[in-house]
C-alpha cells in the first residue's frame, strides 16, 4: 500500500461528541458543576441542617424527661453551660489532651522518622510495626491499655514497677487524663512517623552531602536541613490531628467514663453526656455551638497557617 | 487538501492578551514552524488552532471550512503534545486505535491502520508495550503514530523534541523531516528552538509578544531579517549588535561610524535615514574576518575562544565595553587578551534603525514591519 | 573509638541505629502483640500476676467468641457500613474531584477549604439533632443510618485525596483524549479511572480503615441490631464484661482485618492522606 493513501483518499474519521469549541467548553464546565454539585450539596446540607437545628435547640429549655415545656429561654443554656464546672473542666482537658498529644506525636513522630532513616537490618519490617497502632480501633486500643496493661495488678506496667521494687500506680485513678493522652499518643504518633518517614525519603541527599562538606554535624544538619524540609509535612500532620484529637470520645467512653470527677472529660465527652445521660438536649445544644464556635477558632488558625500551604502545591 | 487560513485572531485569557492580532495562510503540505522566546504566545496559537482554546476574536478557516468554532476533535487535525500525553494504561496498540475507537470504526480497520501506521514508524515489534516501557524516542513515536491513524489533514506538533536529549533531539528531527515528505502532509511545529526550526521548515513564523514578526522561508529570515528581533532570534551564534550613528546617508548607501571606533560604508537603501540618527549595526559571527589588530580599524581585545574543531568561536571586546562573537578557522590560534583586528563582509551586514527596523538592500521592495 | 576505621565505625553507627529502631519498634507494637498473646490465653493465665510471657496456648477463646458475643453480627455490620459507605463515598468523590482537578474556577480552592473545614466541625456540635432526626426517620440503630453518616464524614478528606491524584495527571492527556473524540464520560471511565486507579485504591483503603475504626457515631447511633465491632468491643468496658482472654480475642479479630489492609496499603496511603504534600 501506498503511503499517500494515510493522507488522501481516506475520509477523515468521524468524530462522537460536541460540535463546536463553545459548545464543548459548555459541556465540560456543565459537567464540571454537574460532578461536583452532589458532594457540596450533601455537605451543605449536612454541615447547616444539624447546625440550625442545634441552634434552635439551645435557645429553647428541652429536656427529653419533661416533654411538652419547650419555652424560649433565650441565651440561658449558654449561661448555664458557660458557668457549669464540667465547662471548665472540659475545655482545659481538651486543649490538654490536643496541644500535649500534638506535642508528643510530632516530637516522637519526626525523632523516630530520622532513626529509621538511614538503612539497617530489618527496616521493613520496623516500618511496619511502627505504623500499626494507627490501625487499631479506638475502643480496642483503649481496652487493652486500660485493663491488659495499665491494670493496677495485673498489668504489664505493673509487673515492671514490681520487677524494679516500686510500688504500681493506679493510672486511671491517679494519673487519668496522662493515661488518656498515652492511650492517644500511641495511636496518633504511627500516623505522624508514617508520613515524615515518607517526607524523609524525599530529602535531597545532595544537600546533606553538600551540608557535610561544609562541617556540618550531624545535629547541625538535623537542624538546618532535615528540619525545615519536614515544614510541609508537620503542618499537614497537625491540621488532621486536631480535626481527629478535637473529638476524642471513644477513648474515654470506654475506660474512665469522663471521671474521675471531671479530670477526664473533655468537651466531646461532656455534651454527650448532658445530651444523653441526662437528656438536657437544650444545654447539650448550646454546648455543641460551643464546640462548634472553638473547633472553627482552631480551624481557621489552621487554615490561615497550613491551608494555603496545602493548596499551592496540591 | 489542507489550506489553512488564520484572519485578524485574537486571543486573550482574563485582561491580558495573549495573541494580539494574527493573520497567516498555511499551504497544503507546507511545513510550518511557529519560533519565538517563551511567553511569545506560539503554544497559545497552537492551541487556538487545536481547539483546545476558545477564539476570542477572528477566524480559523481549514480550506473552505470555518472551523473557528468547531470542536476540537471535529477539526481533522491531530497533535502531538510536549509531554507526549501517552495514555499510561494502554499499549501502544491501543493509544494508537483509541481514536479510531470512540468514532466507531470496525475492528478490521483499526488494525489495519495501525498496523500501517506502525510500519511507517517502525513501532511494529512495540505494540504489545505499555508507554512506560519505552524509551523517550519510541515514545515520540507513539505520539506521532496516534496522529498518523487518524489521517488528519494537518498535524501539530507542541515542542515534541524538548524532552529528549540531544542526540536523539538530532536524530527525531531527522525523522520528523522524513515523515513530513513521505505523508506529504501539513505540518504545524512549535518550538524555541531556532535550530529546529531552520532544519525542519519550509516556512518559519516568528513570533513575539502576540504577534509576528516576520514569516518567511529559513533563509529568508536568515539573510533579510526585517527587523533587530528576528536578526537576533533567527542564528547561532547569536548576530552582534553594535551601536553606531548615521554619518550620511542615501539611496545608494549608508556611512556609519560605530561607537567603538571604526566607520562602514554599507550597500543598503538609506533614504529614510538621516545623518545623526541612532542606528544599530548587525553582523553574524560568520561574516566577520580576524585578522592582526593593524590590518584593521576594528581593534578589539580576545576574551574566550572555544574550538568546536571546524570553527572556532571567539568572544571579543571592543574598546568601547561592547562584546560580540566571531566565527574564525578551526585551528585559529588567538590567546586571550590578545590585540586583533576584524574587518566585518560588508555586504552581508545589517543595520537597523532606531525603532529596530531593518533598513532595506537597495531595490528591494521595502517590507513591513 | 579512634581506633575504629571509616569503615568500622560506620558499621558500629548502623547497628546502634538499627538496634536503637528495633527497640522502639517493638515497644510501639508491644501492646498489640500482647492482646494478641493474650488472645490465646486461658482467663486465669490472663489475669494472672505477674503477667505470663510463657504460657500453654488455648484457642477457646476464639471458639467461644461467637457463643458469648455473637462476633459474626457485628463484624458483617461492620464490612456492610465499611463498605457501603465507601461506595457512597467514591460515587461522590470521584465526580467531585475530576471537577475540580480538571474544571479548575476561581472557588475550587476555597471550596476545597471549605470542604476540609466541615471536618473541623466536631461530631459533638451535631450530635443531637441528628439522633433526634435519625429517631424520627428511624433510622437508628440502622446499618443505612451509620452509612450515611460515614459517608458524610469521610467525604471530604475522600474528595482531598481522590483531587491529588487527579492533579498528578498531566492535563495534556486529558486534552489528548478530547483530540481524540472522547465524551466526559468516556474520558472519567476510560482514561481517567484506569490512570488514577492506584489513587482510587488507597482512596477506599483509607476510607474503609476510617468507617471500619469509627466509634463516636456508631456507640451513639446504635445499640445491637446495626452495632458494628467498635462498638461491640466497647461493650466489653463494662465490669461484667471481664474477660481480658476473650476481650482479647475479639480485639484481635476486629482489629485484625484492618491492620492487614493497612500494613498492605501503607505506601498508597500516605500520598493521599498527606494531602500531596508529601511525595
Amino acid at each position: 500500500m501506498s503511503i499517500s493513501t494515510v493522507q488522501d483518499g481516506v475520509p477523515a474519521v468521524p468524530a462522537p461528541g460536541p460540535e463546536t469549541v463553545k459548545a464543548d467548553k459548555r459541556l465540560h464546565s456543565r459537567v464540571g458543576l454537574l460532578t461536583v454539585s452532589p458532594s457540596v450539596l450533601a455537605l451543605l446540607v449536612w454541615m447547616i441542617v444539624p447546625l440550625a437545628m442545634t441552634i434552635y435547640f439551645s435557645l429553647i429549655r428541652y429536656n427529653l424527661l419533661y416533654p411538652g415545656e419547650n419555652e424560649f429561654v433565650g441565651l440561658e443554656n449558654y449561661y448555664f453551660f458557660l458557668t457549669d464546672e464540667g465547662f471548665v473542666h472540659g475545655a482545659l482537658n481538651t486543649l490538654w489532651l490536643v496541644g500535649a498529644t500534638l506535642l508528643i506525636s510530632v516530637v516522637a513522630g519526626v525523632l523516630i522518622a530520622v532513626l529509621v532513616d538511614t538503612p539497617f537490618w530489618g527496616r521493613g519490617i520496623v516500618r511496619v510495626l511502627l505504623i500499626s497502632p494507627f490501625f487499631i480501633m479506638p475502643t480496642v486500643s483503649a481496652l487493652v491499655w486500660k485493663n491488659l496493661l495499665l491494670h493496677p495488678v495485673s498489668g504489664v506496667f505493673a509487673a515492671v514497677w514490681n520487677f524494679f521494687g516500686a510500688t504500681p500506680v493506679d493510672w486511671f485513678a491517679e494519673y487519668p487524663l496522662q493515661a488518656i493522652i498515652l492511650i492517644v499518643s500511641w495511636q496518633w504518633v504511627p500516623f505522624a512517623v508514617l508520613l515524615l518517614m515518607t517526607a524523609m525519603q524525599s530529602l535531597d541527599q545532595e544537600q546533606k552531602e553538600a551540608a557535610r562538606l561544609d562541617g556540618a554535624g550531624p545535629i547541625a544538619i538535623f537542624w538546618h536541613i532535615t528540619l525545615p524540609h519536614l515544614t510541609r509535612p508537620i503542618a499537614v500532620v497537625v491540621m488532621i490531628e486536631t480535626i481527629f484529637l478535637l473529638s476524642i470520645f471513644a477513648e474515654i467512653f470506654t475506660t474512665t467514663g469522663g471521671g474521675p470527677g471531671y479530670e477526664t472529660t473533655n468537651l466531646a465527652y461532656l455534651i454527650y453526656s448532658q445530651a444523653l445521660l441526662q437528656f438536657d438536649v437544650g444545654m447539650a445544644s448550646a454546648g455543641g455551638l460551643v464546640a462548634v464556635v472553638i473547633a472553627n477558632i482552631a480551624a481557621f488558625i489552621l487554615i490561615r497557617m497550613i491551608g494555603k500551604n496545602l493548596t499551592e502545591k496540591a | 487538501m489542507a489550506d489553512l487560513t488564520i484572519r485578524n485572531l485574537k486571543k486573550s485569557f482574563e485582561d491580558i492578551d495573549i495573541i494580539k492580532g494574527i493573520d497567516l495562510d498555511i499551504k497544503d503540505h507546507e511545513f510550518v514552524v511557529f519560533v519565538g522566546p517563551s511567553g511569545c504566545g506560539k503554544s497559545t496559537l497552537l492551541r487556538l488552532i487545536a481547539g483546545l482554546e476558545e477564539v476570542t476574536s477572528g477566524s480559523i478557516h481549514l480550506d473552505d471550512r470555518d472551523i473557528t468554532d468547531v470542536a476540537p476533535a471535529k477539526r481533522d487535525l491531530a497533535m502531538v503534545f510536549q509531554t507526549y500525553a501517552l495514555y499510561p494504561h494502554m499499549t501502544v496498540r491501543k493509544n494508537m486505535s483509541f481514536a479510531l475507537e470512540l468514532a466507531g470504526v470496525d475492528k478490521a480497520e483499526i488494525d489495519r491502520k495501525v498496523d500501517e501506521a506502525a510500519q511507517i514508524l517502525e513501532l511494529g515489534h512495540l505494540l504489545d508495550r505499555k508507554p512506560k516501557a519505552l524509551s523517550g524516542g519510541q515514545r515520540q513515536r507513539v505520539a506521532i503514530g496516534r496522529s498518523i491513524v487518524r489521517h488528519p489533514k494537518i498535524f501539530l506538533f507542541d515542542e515534541p523534541l524538548s524532552n529528549l536529549d540531544a542526540a536523539l533531539r538530532v536524530q527525531m528531527r531527522l525523522e520528523l523531516a522524513r515523515l513530513h515528505h513521505e505523508l506529504k502532509a501539513t505540518m504545524i511545529y512549535v518550538t524555541h528552538d531556532q535550530v529546529e526550526a531552520m532544519t525542519l521548515a519550509d516556512k518559519v513564523v516568528v513570533l513575539n509578544g502576540g504577534h509576528i514578526e516576520q514569516v518567511g522561508s529559513p533563509l529568508e529570515l536568515y539573510h533579510h531579517p526585517v527587523n533587530a528581533f528576528v536578526a537576533g532570534f533567527i542564528g547561532t551564534p547569536k548576530m552582534a549588535f553594535l551601536k553606531g550613528k548615521v554619518k550620511k546617508a542615501d539611496r545608494a548607501g549608508v556611512t556609519v561610524q560605530l561607537d567603538c571606533g571604526p566607520e562602514y560604508q554599507l550597500p543598503l537603501d538609506g533614504s529614510r535615514l538621516k545623518a545623526g540618527e541612532p542606528v544599530t549595526f548587525g553582523m553574524r559571527p560568520e561574516h566577520i574576518e580576524v585578522t592582526a589588530a593593524d590590518a584593521s580599524p576594528f581593534k578589539v581585545t580576545l576574551d574566550v575562544t572555544e574550538h568546536l574543531g571546524a570553527d572556532t568561536f571567539c568572544y571579543v571586546k571592543a574598546q568601547n565595553g561592547e562584546t560580540l562573537t566571531v566565527r574564525a578557522g578551526g585551528d585559529y590560534g588567538g590567546r586571550f587578551g590578545e590585540q586583533v583586528g576584524l574587518i566585518p563582509d560588508l555586504a552581508h551586514c545589517h543595520l537597523f534603525d532606531e525603532k529596530g527596523r531593518a533598513v532595506p538592500k537597495p531595490g528591494a521592495p521595502a517590507q513591513a514591519a | 573509638m579512634s581506633m575504629l576505621t571509616l569503615k568500622q565505625s560506620r558499621r558500629l553507627q548502623t547497628v546502634l541505629i538499627g538496634g536503637l529502631a528495633w527497640l522502639v519498634a517493638l515497644a510501639i507494637f508491644f501492646p498489640i502483640f500482647w492482646m494478641i498473646l493474650t488472645s490465646f490465653k486461658t482467663e486465669i493465665d490472663a489475669f494472672a500476676t505477674p503477667p505470663q510471657l510463657f504460657f500453654t496456648p488455648t484457642l477457646e477463646n476464639y471458639v467461644h467468641i461467637d457463643a458469648r458475643s455473637d462476633y459474626f453480627h457485628f463484624a458483617w455490620n461492620s464490612v456492610v457500613i465499611s463498605f457501603g459507605s465507601t461506595l457512597a463515598g467514591m460515587l461522590l468523590a470521584v465526580p467531585a474531584a475530576y471537577s475540580m482537578a480538571f474544571f479548575e474556577t476561581k472557588r475550587t480552592k476555597s471550596t476545597l477549604l471549605w470542604m476540609l473545614s466541615t471536618k473541623m466541625l466536631p461530631p459533638v456540635g451535631v450530635l443531637v439533632p441528628i439522633y433526634l432526626l435519625f429517631k424520627d426517620a428511624g433510622l437508628l440503630d440502622t446499618k443505612t443510618g451509620l452509612v450515611i453518616i460515614y459517608t458524610l464524614i469521610n467525604l471530604p478528606i475522600m474528595v482531598w485525596m481522590v483531587y491529588t491524584y487527579f492533579k498528578e495527571i498531566p492535563k495534556d492527556i486529558l486534552e489528548a483524549a478530547r483530540l481524540d473524540g472522547a465524551t466526559p464520560a468516556q474520558e472519567i471511565v476510560r482514561v481517567l479511572l484506569p490512570i488514577g486507579k492506584g489513587g482510587l485504591a488507597s482512596t477506599v483503603l483509607l476510607s474503609l480503615i476510617l468507617c471500619w475504626n469509627e466509634a463516636f457515631w456508631s456507640l451513639n447511633l446504635t445499640a445491637s441490631s446495626a452495632a458494628p465491632l467498635t462498638a461491640m468491643v466497647a461493650s466489653y468496658s463494662s465490669p461484667e464484661g471481664l474477660f481480658w482472654a476473650k476481650l482479647s480475642a475479639v480485639s484481635t479479630l476486629a482489629c485484625a482485618p484492618i491492620l492487614i489492609f493497612g500494613w498492605l496499603s501503607q505506601k498508597q496511603l500516605v500520598r493521599g492522606l498527606s494531602f500531596g504534600a508529601v511525595k
